[in-house]
């Protein structure tokens, strides 16, 4: 008999791997350009929720522009847990960065005051959409370039609020999945405390994202890399996931297509803009 | 330049600069004016033979439908690049090789110039129109351009030699017909978007390209002189790594991926001569080469070609 060399059965149920220091570098190098060498703009303003992906954001903008380009706003609302604050805190302290927080609840129940039987999902738009008009203002008062934190599982699963959480022109993130995201924050040196709690939008008492979701990240996120890549519902589940979680990834995924666009234009000519009329945003 | 191998009408040795660079998106003239810079560094430390510009390198590569408003004519471009020389360099002769958006009266492509740069005039070697060009995922070359159809290798004062642009040098197929029409060295213009994040210590499409790079080098026994493109375009960083892969397959010097720079080397054919002796694969090919393509079962035109 001779030896039999076995191929390793490859682990197709895993969560998408990621080199941080080789992701930390090439972000960097994507902010600087962005910013300074496009936009002649050096410094940033992020929106420090107490939430992994704020803080990650926030150390890559102080590794490409200096800490003392980087400003961090906080907007709690009345309700907002008071971790949040300390855990954004954290960063700031950690950083060295510039902070100023600013309480969006007058400017939030300004509005819903009128709209006393709001339920949870319009409260929790409102105030992410108000976030960013104090962001975008903060930006515009400080020569400043707001930075998008969204991660690519909240955008597949459409877990953000359209024209809030998505709107800033730059965002290094966005093509990271959460557990990624999570390992490129241990690298970075992000708190452990922001790294081990539960994931939340904090737009209600003891929400979670994972409670929201139905699924927790892990889980999710290695459906979601084996998905993008064509991998139909029935062979991920032969392939040993489990079919329920399927089943919900994808339903979200394809529910939520339209929120990772543009608003739909009619089109009427053979000059319409971004179908016919092509050019790129940096041109 | 040194002297001349025996039996070659060529130089066996040339010095060789590989440009790396971030153009501004859409502004022809300020990249120009930039590259002028860059030859004022270059020959302030010695002229060299061959400079080597990456592809799209005076406009930025992803234009979309801008790339009619840029693309230009050969000659037009060929006129820029050389006037642009004379003002940093006066009267050194040089020859230059630089990937461009090509109007050809009113057909466009992703081309490659190569020209050499005499005191007082000039001559355009050959121009190169990309064959293979990528319209998948972030790719959409060819919902605005048109691909070139013939690859030819082409005779310069420094040896014979062929360009593939980007994505032609991922098809195997292309650098193999280069060597066999007499190659000794194979430029390659390209702008590389990377991608891949679990690496051991770069993008993975880096080490992919790298793999392309010393495989076709080794194989063929020829110089591989790759010249990337560097900076973010929207979100799509381009990879530089700008190479000199010498014809065993070593990469002699590599740029980083991030930065602009300039890569200096010297090639000599000797080598490749040398390498080729060591291993014969590219005379094997050539033996081999009319049984592979008389075969019936190949998807292959049978008429003769234009």
């Amino acid at each position: 008999m001779i030896e039999v060399l076995r191929a390793p059965a490859g682990a197709f149920v895993r969560e998408p791997a990621i080199n941080p220091e080789v992701a930390a570098r090439w972000l960097v190098a994507f902010l600087q350009d962005e910013l300074i060498a496009r936009r002649g703009i050096h410094r940033a303003v992020v929106g420090l929720s107490g939430g992994v992906d704020s803080a990650v954001t926030a150390y890559l903008c102080a590794r490409a522009l200096g800490a003392e380009n980087v400003h961090a706003i906080r907007m709690p609302y009345k309700n907002s847990s008071s971790a949040s604050l300390s855990d954004a805190q954290a960063v700031i302290d950690a950083l060295g960065i510039a902070a100023r927080t600013i309480d969006i609840s007058a400017a939030v129940d300004g509005y819903l005051q009128y709209e006393p039987d709001a339920d949870a999902r319009r409260r929790g738009n409102v105030m992410a959409r108000t976030r960013m008009v104090v962001l975008f203002d903060q930006s515009a008062k400080l020569d400043a370039l707001p930075i998008g934190t969204g991660n690519k599982t909240e955008r597949l699963l459409g877990y953000f609020t359209w024209h809030a959480d998505d709107t800033p022109p730059v965002n290094p993130l966005g093509d990271l999945f959460k557990v990624q995201v999570w390992e490129l924050a241990r690298y970075l040196g992000v708190p452990r405390a922001l790294i081990e709690k539960a994931p939340s939008a904090d737009l209600e008492a003891d929400q979670t994202d994972e409670g929201d979701l139905g699924i927790t990240y892990a889980r999710a996120d290695a459906i979601l890399a084996q998905m993008l890549l064509g991998y139909t519902d029935e062979q991920l589940v032969e392939r040993g996931f489990d079919e329920r979680d399927v089943k919900l990834v994808r339903k979200r995924v394809d529910s939520t297509h339209w929120k990772r666009h543009l608003p739909t234009t009619a089109m009427l000519t053979n000059t319409a803009i971004n179908e016919f009329y092509l050019r790129p945003v940096d041109y | 330049m040194a002297a001349r191998s025996n039996g070659e009408r060529s130089p066996a040795r040339f010095d060789v600069r590989l440009v790396q660079l971030k153009p501004s998106k859409g502004r022809y003239a300020e990249n120009l004016a930039q590259s002028g810079e860059i030859f004022a560094q270059i020959v302030a430390e010695g002229t060299p033979d061959l400079i080597v510009f990456p592809e799209a390198a005076m406009t930025g590569y992803f234009l979309e439908g801008a790339v009619y408003d840029l693309a230009r004519p050969a000659r037009s471009f060929a006129d820029d690049l050389v006037r642009t020389w004379r003002a940093h360099a006066g009267e050194r002769e040089v020859d230059l090789c630089c990937g461009f958006y090509e109007n050809d009266d009113g057909t466009y492509y992703n081309s490659a110039i190569y020209l050499h740069a005499g005191r007082t005039d000039y001559e355009i070697v050959h121009v190169h129109r990309k064959m293979f060009l990528p319209t998948y995922g972030v790719f959409d070359e060819e919902r605005f351009l048109s691909r070139g159809r013939r690859l030819q290798a082409f005779e310069t004062r420094l040896g014979r030699m062929a360009i593939l642009v980007c994505e032609d040098m991922w098809h195997a197929i292309m650098p193999t017909i280069a060597a066999i029409k007499g190659a000794r060295a194979i430029i390659v213009p390209s702008a590389a978007p990377g991608r891949g994040i679990d690496g051991e210590h770069e993008l993975t499409s880096i080490t992919h390209w790298r793999e392309i790079l010393r495989a076709t080098a080794s194989e063929h026994g020829v110089y591989v002189l790759y010249a990337g493109l560097t900076g973010f375009e929207g979100g799509k960083g381009m990879t530089g790594s700008s190479c000199i892969v010498d014809p065993r397959g070593a990469i002699d010097v590599q740029a980083p991926e991030i930065g602009e720079c300039v890569v200096s080397g010297t090639i000599d054919l000797r080598e490749s001569d040398l390498a080729r002796a060591t291993l014969p694969l590219l005379g094997d090919l050539n033996a081999v080469l009319p049984d592979l393509l008389l075969d019936d079962e190949l998807p292959l035109p049978k008429g003769r070609s234009q």
